[in-house]
């Protein structure tokens, strides 16, 4: 358990950490492997999740208005660089690869990875004061490895987070999560855990400048799974499969503005004029 | 029929309001099991309404953390502990955000896997489909665990009702550390009513074709005719053209209207999946290959910039005859 924070941050001493996820980016289908294993991400671009190039945006706004550094960590195959050098040329000072073979890795264990890299990043340089997480990854959506890294650590999370207020004085944090017809407000002490989703700002670009400096940036690498017990955590993922596709049959009303009429038409059979 | 003995189930609540997503979950959980309990959180009487959909007990669990607003982890640790004693073979929610935060925080407590967002059990009810990208891909997995924590996929199922007579209450007291307070809820803020892009019968969708903001105008007016309102794709807002709250898609809102108009939007998997519950789709655009247009109901091959103005001419001269 880490220690409620009483007395105020210094800005100097703010410490936030985005946990982000390398995954394929698909256009307009998905296509899997033959033997329905992994997705084929032969030719395809690769990206973090949305929710979490927003967790990347708060973090670098949050440690430019107070000071303080902003460190990426992923857990993820050696290309995973990739992303960690975006998050950096965006404005993140520090990035970790916890370095995997390339195998999907189940939420119970990507998040003692993570749990056990916090606990030596802390080791070494003093405590998060927040952590973020996306709300859910990209690809898999297991909703979970930034809840489990929170309990791991004792801290509080709250995930679907919209909004974030950071109170320097008496540490403390006003997070907002949208719910139907409005916004739920919670005020969590530090350190703290949030799950955050898109929405929460508008991400910005890389400058030129970012982007070359990103590509000399140093990544600190671990080694995940010293520790590892041997059993599959009681759940194992057995494939992927394509849902029931339908076939095209659309109707064309026409081309150009001469198409008017007949999609005019259209609205009034459906009973929307 | 019944895979499990017993099937515990998240009664997700507001204040002592049932959300409804919670009877998507208990009706999926009479297709495991004829021994459904429910745990509520707080000292709430939803015994009622939730036996009407099959629960056969309800445990209530009292105590002051729980008997105001929701805190997931006040929520979570309460799971926890009722499992722990109950020890049920099977623990499901509804996959809302709540649902599947609740359960997260439960699973992790007791260092057991947990599968989201799940449409379909086997027979034996250790293989499990689940979704993964919003929707786009199926997933299938092994759940071995003694102890099988899952979330049904919203909207996966229709609730029924199926009334199990009188249930049993149990009161149930969950020992709750102090600090456990710190992520109750504090607050809230009332969204400005108005036509929600979720609920709206009528959205036209305007993508990176569109061009800039101003460009929208066009679309607004087309909507504000058809008493709908204007959604976008993550093109639009990436470039600040226009708010998250309009994003269509994975990442952005689910919308089901009668009818969707998309615009210069290229149909990626990540819009459709927002997209596909429309009851029907006209496309525009210029592109006679692109995604949307070949997936949806109607199409107009065309500029969007004399397509939509030409619409929305054509509506008025009907609407002045
Ligand atoms: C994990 C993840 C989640 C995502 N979530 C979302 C999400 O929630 N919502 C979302 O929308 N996207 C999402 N995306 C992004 C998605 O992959 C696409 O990049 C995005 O939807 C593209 O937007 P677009 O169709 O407007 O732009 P483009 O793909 O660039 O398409 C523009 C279209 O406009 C047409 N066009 C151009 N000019 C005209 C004209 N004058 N008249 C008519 N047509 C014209 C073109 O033919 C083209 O089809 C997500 C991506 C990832 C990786
Ligand atoms: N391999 C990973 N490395 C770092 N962070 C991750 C990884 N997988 C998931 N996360 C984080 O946990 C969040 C929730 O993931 P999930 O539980 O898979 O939905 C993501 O949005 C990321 O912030």
């Amino acid at each position: 358990m880490t220690a409620e924070q009483t007395s105020r941050i210094d800005a100097s001493e703010l410490r936030v950490l985005v946990c982000i996820k390398r995954v394929p980016a698909p256009g307009a289908r998905i296509n899997l492997t033959d033997d329905g294993q992994r997705i084929d991400t032969a030719h395809l671009g690769f990206a973090m999740s949305p929710h979490e190039e927003c967790a990347v945006e708060a973090a670098i706004q949050l440690t430019q208005e107070a000071g303080g550094e902003a460190t990426v960590l992923t857990v993820g195959p050696e290309e995973a660089e990739e992303q960690l050098r975006y998050a950096v040329s965006l404005g993140i000072h520090k990035a970790v690869l916890v370095k995997t073979d390339g195998e999907a890795v189940n939420p119970q264990r990507t998040a003692r990875a993570i749990g056990a890299a916090v606990a030596a990043l802390e080791a070494a340089d003093g405590p998060f004061h927040l952590i973020l997480f996306g709300n859910e990854s990209a690809d898999s959506g297991g909703f979970q490895v930034g809840i489990r890294v929170a309990v791991g650590l004792g801290r509080p999370i709250v995930t679907a987070i919209k909004g974030i207020d950071l109170e320097l004085e008496a540490p403390a944090i006003t997070a907002k999560r949208e719910i139907d017809g409005g916004l739920e407000i919670y005020k969590l002490p530090t350190p703290a855990v949030l799950g955050v989703k898109e929405g929460l700002n508008l991400p910005r670009y890389p400058t030129m400048k970012g982007r070359l400096a990103s590509k000399k940036a140093e990544i600190t690498q671990f080694q995940p799974g010293e520790s590892e017990p041997d059993g599959l955590d009681g759940q194992t993922s057995l494939g992927l499969i394509q849902p029931p596709q339908k076939a095209s049959n659309v109707v064309r009303l026409g081309e150009g503005p001469a198409a008017a009429p007949a999609v005019v038409d259209l609205l009034d059979e459906l009973g929307v004029l | 029929m019944s895979s499990f003995t017993e099937v515990l189930v998240v009664g997700e609540h507001e204040r002592g309001t049932l959300v409804d997503a919670t009877l998507e979950a208990l009706t999926f959980a009479r297709s495991l099991s004829d021994e459904i309990a429910v745990l509520v959180c707080g000292d709430f009487d939803l015994a009622d309404r939730l036996a009407q959909f099959g629960a056969t007990t309800v445990h209530i669990a009292d105590h002051e953390l729980l008997n105001g607003d929701f805190g997931p982890e006040a929520w979570g640790e309460t799971l926890a502990q009722l499992i722990q004693t109950e020890e049920p073979e099977m623990v499901l929610a509804c996959g809302t955000s709540r649902g599947n935060e609740v359960m997260a925080q439960a699973a992790a407590r007791l260092d057991l896997p947990f599968v989201a967002n799940c449409i379909e059990l086997s027979e034996a009810g250790t293989e499990i489909t689940r979704v993964q990208w919003g929707g786009s891909l199926l997933e299938q997995t092994a759940l071995t665990a003694d102890i099988k924590m899952i979330s049904v996929s919203h909207h996966a199922v229709e609730p029924t009702e199926a009334d199990a007579g009188q249930p049993e209450q149990r009161s149930f007291k969950p020992d709750l550390a102090e600090d456990l307070a710190r992520t109750v809820v504090q607050g809230r803020e009332i969204a400005e009513a108005g036509v929600s892009l979720a609920t709206a019968a009528v959205v036209v969708g305007g993508g990176r074709g569109v061009g800039s903001p101003e460009a929208f105008a066009p679309l607004e007016e087309l909507a504000s005719l058809l008493g709908g309102r204007v959604g976008c794709s993550r093109a639009v807002t990436n470039n600040g053209w226009r708010p998250h709250s309009d994003q269509v898609g994975q990442t952005g809102t689910r919308i089901a209207p009668e009818i969707y108009i998309a615009t210069g939007i290229s149909g990626a998997i990540q819009h459709w999946v927002g997209a596909s519950a429309a009851k029907q789709i006209l496309a525009i655009n210029t592109d006679p290959d692109a995604n949307m247009v070949v997936k949806a109901d109607y199409a107009v091959i065309g500029d969007l910039h004399e397509v939509v103005p030409a619409i929305v001419d054509e509506i008025r001269s009907r609407q002045a005859d």
